[in-house]
């Protein structure tokens, strides 16, 4: 089993919550994990990215090679095309739709909607209104984890443990937030797919 | 059970496991977290690990060394910039030696994700003739913790563990080993050992000579090495650090079939050289950062030979390996891969909403209306951010605290006014002594101590300016009615500008501390206290 995943976001939107909890899901299924994240610079409201390997063999690169990843999980739509490049020609892009611009050339928001919709294999939710439909609008992230949860090879189960343990020691109510979040996300993807 | 670890944090767990008395560090990109995994971590604090951040690498590598004085093992840890801040007493170290173990973690930043250039530490390593550990895994960099204070130790000398971005900021499962206690104070048995006055340096130095045969033999002997054999000997493989990873991904399912020597300790060993030069003419070097290897092998092996890598033009001069970078040089197909769109554009990094920077920056640039010419040198930290727009403020950005000798040196030439644009921890790191070569001429330059009251741009560590800019200019003998403290807010901002452009008229030295704490750590800090 191996699952190559390229995670995208504007810095502060989350990713390395979602790049966290997939790793513990991999850790309780005794996989092998190799994640490398972005620090410093970058992080002051650019564009972020992290590399997510999960496998059961022993993971050689921390980062993964062009054209070889199973999966973009994106929170941004305009940063979900950012790494295209990454992507295997049978990989699934899974990306949330409301754009964070804080730029003052960010593109057209319809012509980003057309270019991810000519990738063959893709999940377009706006995981931000899913996230504010559930009351939990600072849970768009862990929405985009829902919706990604049928392409990662791992079950709903390990996933659903992952965020207990990862944000167990910030109480009952943000792992149930988080648990929600999840489920909602899962079933949006559902619905599209 | 193994715990998920940055290879930062991996290095500070294998430290604390192997008998840390005392870690110091100044907070650099990609080395930030190895010190505060320490600072955050509980067995540390019940076994009492120092784990203060120092003023900048030169202290930190300093007090190391006097930790080490009195018998105790220490770890010292920087960016790679941070080491040419530490050269004074990181090379002297190499002299006097050790007595408690130290070993110096120097992280590099190939392809400047969050540097101002990307030199290689092992050179730095091999100009001290020091013994460098290189790591290619996270655990490999747990491990050469607790063997780099036992080899510290045995040759009485300090240790470097070079690192790389990519291997400091990746996560992994790390398996922890057997814990060590502290050692005991122990001062050096012999009292002249750190004299280095010139007749027992030339000693000291003589006897770093003759260990480093021996120290060769150590990284000749290294368990971190590795010889693969293949049977295609057109080419053989030299790989170190993290490229040897992307060699290992490029040979999954037999797809490289020539030898493979990893190298993981440096000074070269030219025996483990000879192993792999005996079966291949050819060799091709695979490293992460600058040609090392592949400028000695001319050296170590005979004429006759091809040598291929960052050199020969095989593999790119400058930038971090990837992959499909090593794939290319080994040979193989690298897939077709999709483009990036052309709508997608550069999301530059920013100053924060809300920033202190951005208030004292729109002052600064109406206050300078009336001068021509670019004559602002600024400094390293987020205000950096300067430079890009909408501010353009600032003109330079070098080393940190030349934004205020620049000044200085600019101010000499006739350039007046001159300004400084300074952060507060980049002032206490290294502005506070070309403030008082200033003070001593009573220069006319304009210092804007941009105070927001943290280290930001590594995430908000602890600012020794702290409370103390004021007594410090004051105490360098900055004149009290030349010393301005603004608070930049919007609704200050016509106050702002009328003060900077006062100061900016005085012929003579003025220091204008802006201050406002950082909104990122007044956020963090207000979710604490809720």
């Amino acid at each position: 089993m191996k699952t190559d995943i390229i995670l995208a976001g504007v810095g502060g939107q989350g990713i390395l919550s979602i790049a966290a909890v997939i790793g513990q899901a991999a850790l309780l299924n005794n996989l092998y994990i190799k994640q490398s994240e972005v620090h410093g610079m970058s992080q002051r409201g650019g564009e972020v990215m992290s590399h997510l390997r999960i496998s059961s063999n022993p993971v050689a690169s921390d980062l993964i090679p062009f054209g070889a990843a199973d999966l973009i999980i994106a929170v941004e739509p305009m940063e979900s095309l950012r790494y295209l490049n990454y992507l295997s020609p049978e990989g699934w892009l899974v990306t949330n739709t409301k754009p964070f611009e804080n730029i003052s050339n960010y593109p057209d928001f319809d012509k980003i909607i057309d270019a991810i919709k000519e990738l063959p294999r893709r999940v377009f939710i706006d995981a931000d209104e899913t996230a504010h439909e559930i009351g939990s609008v600072r849970a768009s992230n862990m929405v985009m984890l829902g919706a990604s949860v049928p392409f990662l090879k791992l079950s709903s189960e390990s996933v659903e443990e992952g965020i207990r343990l990862i944000f167990g020691s910030k109480g009952e109510q943000v792992v149930d937030q988080n648990l929600q979040a999840v489920k909602a996300g899962m079933e949006a993807a559902k619905a599209v797919l | 059970m193994q715990q998920l670890l940055l290879g930062d944090e991996a290095i500070a767990q294998g430290a604390i496991d192997a008998g840390l008395s005392g870690i110091y560090a100044y907070p650099g990109t990609p080395s930030t977290e190895i010190m505060e995994y320490v600072q955050k971590n509980d067995e540390a604090r019940e076994k009492g690990i120092h784990c203060r951040w120092s003023t900048n690498e030169k202290t930190a590598m300093e007090a190391a060394l006097g930790m080490s004085y009195a018998g105790k093992r220490t770890m010292v840890c920087m960016k790679h910039v941070g080491l040419n801040v530490a050269a004074d007493p990181f090379m002297n170290s190499a002299l006097t030696g050790v007595n408690g173990g130290v070993i110096i973690v120097s992280a590099d930043d190939p392809s400047m994700h969050s540097s101002q250039n990307e030199q290689d530490s092992r050179f730095f390593g091999k100009f001290a003739m020091v013994p460098v550990l290189e790591p290619s895994s996270q655990q490999e960099a747990y491990d050469m913790v607790h063997y780099g204070f036992e080899l510290s130790e045995a040759f009485k000398i300090p240790v470097m563990i070079r690192i790389t971005t990519r291997l400091a900021h990746s996560r992994t499962g790390i398996a922890s080993s057997k814990k060590k206690e502290q050692n005991p104070l122990a001062l050096p048995s012999d009292p002249r050992q750190f004299i280095l006055l010139p007749a027992i340096a030339r000693i000291r130095y003589k006897n770093l000579l003759k260990n480093q045969a021996g120290l060769e033999d150590k990284s000749f002997d290294s368990d971190f090495n590795k010889f693969i054999d293949g049977e295609d000997k057109s080419f053989g493989i030299i790989a170190s650090g993290i490229a040897y990873n992307y060699v290992m991904e490029n040979a999954q399912d037999g797809k490289v079939k020539n030898p493979i020597l990893k190298i993981a300790q440096y000074p070269v060993p030219k025996k483990l050289i000879d192993k792999i030069s005996l079966q291949c003419k050819t060799l091709l070097v695979l490293e992460e950062g600058y040609p090392f290897i592949e400028e000695q092998l001319t050296g170590l092996i005979e004429n006759g030979y091809t040598i291929k890598g960052r050199l020969s033009g095989d593999v790119p001069r400058d930038g971090e390996l990837n992959p499909n970078i090593v794939a290319k040089a080994l040979g193989l197909a690298v897939p077709e891969t999709v483009a990036t769109p052309a709508i997608v554009v550069n999301r530059p990094p920013a100053l924060c909403k809300g920033c202190s920077h951005i208030d004292t920056y729109l002052a600064l640039n109406e206050a300078m209306q009336k001068y021509d010419g670019n004559r602002i040198f600024s400094d390293i930290g987020c205000y950096t951010l300067g430079a890009l727009p909408p501010f353009n403020s600032i003109n330079t950005c070098v080393d940190m605290g030349a934004s205020i000798t620049m000044a200085k040196g600019a101010s000499d030439a006739g350039l007046t006014p001159s300004i400084a644009v300074i952060g507060d921890s980049t002032f206490t790191h290294s502005g506070m002594t070309g403030l008082l070569d200033a003070v001593l001429e009573n220069t006319p330059i304009t210092v804007i101590i941009s105070d927001n009251e943290t280290t930001g741009m590594t995430g908000g560590q602890t600012s020794a300016a702290t409370g103390r800019l004021e007594k410090i200019c004051l105490g360098l003998g900055v004149e009290r009615e030349h010393l301005k403290v603004i608070l930049p807010l919007k609704k200050n901002h016509e106050e702002n500008v009328r003060i900077m452009a006062e100061e900016l008229a005085y012929q003579g030295l003025s220091v204008i501390i802006s201050q406002r704490e950082c909104i990122q750590t007044a956020a963090r800090r207000k979710r604490s206290s809720i």
